[in-house]
């Protein structure tokens, strides 16, 4: 007992000496886009004190070992690699947290003792894609270049030969679940505990955009940059559309997206916090309502603009006490633009489109509200008979509340002159006003209408000929006839016949 | 393996999910390092997929046969007749991760299931190339001469699937095709919601049967011999035994879909070195 007890001591005697501190942060981004949908961006950051390039490390406790062998065995300084499905869309949801191309984007630094960097390269691709379970192998020669300016080192770098980086992109790669299942694996609560319960991959993929990355590089251990440390960094961006998905509401929840809710920490991390953009769009106020109220608020200069963060952090104990789960939640205090969409689809020959929206202008601006169509094609008995003219599409109404800027009074309709009951108003404050907008002329292809007259006359000829000279031939019957004796005129013509020698007719 | 590419062959992506995933949930002790999977298209993730990351068996939608923990080793483009064959065979470059070789000694079982478009004597991949049943055949002796294997079990559903085993040679094969030589094998059912059909006949058959074995099971191979008769699947079922040493009457259907391991207790010292396994696929 005292011997057990004796060996125990030593053992923790001795184990903080050997083993390196290593430390994991989890953070989640929710910012609202302008134009309604939702990007949530994770972030895990697993830091560890160790020298993965000198020293055998056997001892692997947060970072992966799949990762670290190698970053030893192939000479590995910088590693990027991002699975991107979808475009993110700037001019629609603003500036990006982090982009990358659609596809597979695969950058590395190598380090200066790698001495054949391609073979190096080879490798590596080889062995990620069994690590994730992604083509990676088709990199080679004919999609690898190796950049002079961009993609400087984003960690600690000695000096930049250009000869130890490659990059390389294949646009066709798909990003499912099956790649998404070895990157949570990389995460030391997996998909278990923390932040990373929401990864779930039927939610994920049905999205606009779904972005998910590794970034693994060298950081300085302290201040004074006398080691290094290890920094890996998974990333995940996805952009949910909820507001054609929720019936036309901006409003949305952490169920709604992920159809999960937080509902424990990992023990693991040392920090784990949820942040939420509140910051105020088009200088207005008090727009946004955040449940349950944030322990904090977070301002920040990012991107170059002021933006506000509700902060949750997970680790805190008050968090948790009122209820078991953690579902964040945002609505807004006023109704938005178009907060109210109408929309019937046509039925071919039977109903037209129709569409109404309920739409706030703002002061002096121009909003403009465009809809694509398709020119179909008609069946050719419905054509007028001037159709190169063109179809028309009937005028757009407009009909607005517009606000007066003097007060008007209310007045007996019936007896009012023409001005003022052409114009009623139920309170003194806005006038009611209809607009209509200009029809649409447009021009749908037309067939050339002679070609049925040209088919039947071109069908009936040949069917004339061939099958006529064929009935001919078939029914004809041939008969022998007897030549008939001859009249006076024919007698007549032998006798002079006769008389010159020629033979008689 | 599933060889074909486009939408309209979601069904084929469908069968061999569903082998998959029986495999990995009601034979416990097989893991996915023991399975090759080799997808020649993604479905779950593909545009015209109503649902994303989903891919369904059943007409109701009642199981993602895709689930959240696949591991595809080969997919899309990589494809192809050379890889299979040199899955097979263990010609395959240096650099190939675990999580992509057959890693098979003549000590293993090897189940083979096999899905796509097929016709007589060939099995098409992608759409762009075949394998024919001789180069089938010569790669199993291949496997036989390398021992990389000591039974193998064959399954195959494509149209006129009987033609793919007829040149087999090599001794310990089992093989069961979904229809005989000059039939065709059909769908089992669509679904309006996705649009295209979900499932083979052949298989959804085999499935139904596999789902009332356990690891402890008795059943034969007899068994699986009269799953499908032609009044449920139309084409014939096909199998053929005089490669296989044993009677199939004795041969469990759990050496083939299940896993057992030999646990072998030595008292010796056995010293490990440097590097001994290269990279792993976790």
């Amino acid at each position: 007992m005292l011997a057990a007890a004796a060996l125990l001591l030593l053992l923790l005697a001795a184990g903080p000496g050997r083993a390196r501190r290593d430390a994991l942060r989890e953070e989640l981004l929710l910012s609202p886009l302008p134009a309604g949908e939702v990007a949530a961006t994770f972030q895990f950051r697993t830091r560890w004190d160790a020298d993965l390039q000198r020293g055998a490390v056997s001892h692997y406790r947060l970072f992966p070992k799949a990762l670290g062998r190698l970053v030893a065995a192939l000479g590995v300084r910088e590693l990027h690699l991002a699975l991107t499905q979808g475009f993110w869309r700037t001019q629609a949801w603003g500036q990006p947290p982090l982009q990358a191309p659609a596809g597979a984007e695969l950058w590395v630094w190598f380090q200066p003792t790698v001495t054949n960097v391609d073979k190096a390269w080879k490798e590596l691709s080889n062995v990620l894609s069994g690590i994730f379970c992604a083509s990676l192998n088709f990199i080679d020669s004919t999609n690898t270049v190796t950049p002079t300016a961009s993609f400087k080192p984003l960690g600690l770098a000695n000096g930049t030969d250009h000869h130890l980086l490659r990059y390389a992109v294949l646009p066709r790669e798909v990003v499912c679940t099956e790649n998404l299942t070895p990157w949570k694996k990389l995460l030391p609560c997996g998909s278990k505990a923390g932040l990373a319960v929401l990864l779930k991959a039927e939610r994920l993929f049905h999205s606009s955009y779904h972005s998910q990355a590794v970034h693994i590089r060298p950081v300085c251990r302290d201040a004074s940059c006398l080691a290094v440390s290890w920094e890996l960094r998974q990333t995940l961006t996805v952009v949910f559309d909820t507001f054609s998905s929720g019936q036309g509401k901006k409003d949305w929840s952490l169920f709604k997206m992920f159809s999960r809710t937080l509902t424990d920490t990992c023990p693991l991390a040392s920090q784990s916090k949820v942040y939420v953009d509140i910051s105020p769009k088009n200088k207005e106020k008090e727009l946004l309502e955040v449940t349950p109220t944030p322990a904090s608020v977070h301002e920040a200069i990012v991107q170059g603009d002021k933006r506000t963060y509700a902060v949750y952090d997970l680790l805190s104990p008050s968090l948790f006490n009122t209820s078991r789960s953690l579902n964040v939640q945002l609505k807004w205090k006023r109704p938005q633009d178009s907060c109210y969409i109408h929309y019937q689809p046509a039925q071919d020959r039977r109903r037209p489109h129709l569409l109404e929206m309920l739409i706030q202008l703002p002061a002096n601006s121009v909003t403009k509200i465009t809809i694509q169509f398709e020119r179909a094609l008609l069946k050719w008995t419905e054509y007028p008979p001037d159709p190169n003219h063109g179809f028309y599409v009937s005028s757009s109404v407009l009909s607005a509340l517009v606000p007066s800027i003097s007060a008007m009074k209310n007045m007996d309709v019936e007896q009012s002159p023409l001005f003022t009951s052409l114009f009623p108003s139920s309170d003194g404050s806005s006038y009611f006003v209809r607009l209509y907008t200009e029809p649409l002329l447009v021009n749908l292809p037309t067939p050339d209408f002679s070609m049925p007259y040209n088919v039947i006359c071109l069908t009936c000829t040949v069917v004339a000929v061939c099958y006529g000279s064929f009935y001919n031939l078939l029914t004809r019957t041939f008969h022998v006839e007897e030549p008939s004796r001859g009249g006076l005129a024919k007698r007549l013509a032998n006798v002079i016949r006769k008389f010159r020698g020629v033979p008689p007719l | 393996v599933c060889t074909s590419r486009f939408w309209f062959n979601y069904r084929h992506v469908a069968n061999t999910l569903s082998v998959y995933r029986k495999w990995l949930k009601c034979f416990c002790l097989i893991f996915h390092s023991h399975i090759v999977l080799m997808l020649a298209d993604d479905m779950a993730c593909n545009p015209r997929n109503p649902k994303p990351a989903t891919v369904f068996s059943h007409k109701n939608m009642e199981l993602n046969v895709y689930g959240d923990d696949v591991e595809v080793d080969y997919r899309s483009y990589e494809v192809t007749v050379e890889n299979f064959l040199r899955v097979l065979t263990g010609r395959i470059p240096p650099s190939t991760p675990r999580s992509k070789r057959l890693l098979s000694d003549d000590r293993s079982n090897i189940l083979i299931y096999m899905t796509g478009h097929g016709g007589n004597g060939f099995l098409k991949f992608q759409d762009s190339e075949e394998i024919t049943n001789v180069e089938l055949a010569d790669a199993f002796e291949q496997m036989w001469q390398k021992r990389r294997y000591n039974e193998l079990l064959f399954i195959i559903d494509t149209c006129q699937g009987a033609s793919m085993y007829e040149r087999f040679y090599s001794p310990n094969i089992m093989a069961l095709a979904s229809s005989q030589v000059g039939e065709d094998s059909l769908s089992h059912q669509p679904d309006l919601g996705i649009g295209v059909h979900l499932m083979d006949r052949y298989t959804f058959y085999v499935l139904e049967f596999l789902e009332e074995i356990h690891p402890a099971s008795q059943t034969n191979m007899n068994d699986l011999f009269q799953v499908c008769p032609k009044s449920l699947c139309v084409s014939t079922p096909g199998h053929r035994t005089d490669l296989f040493q044993r009677d199939p009457q004795n041969v469990l259907i759990t050496d083939f879909f299940g896993s057992v391991r030999k646990v072998e207790i030595t008292t010796e010292r056995i010293s490990l070195d440097g590097d001994l396994a290269g990279f792993e696929s976790k």
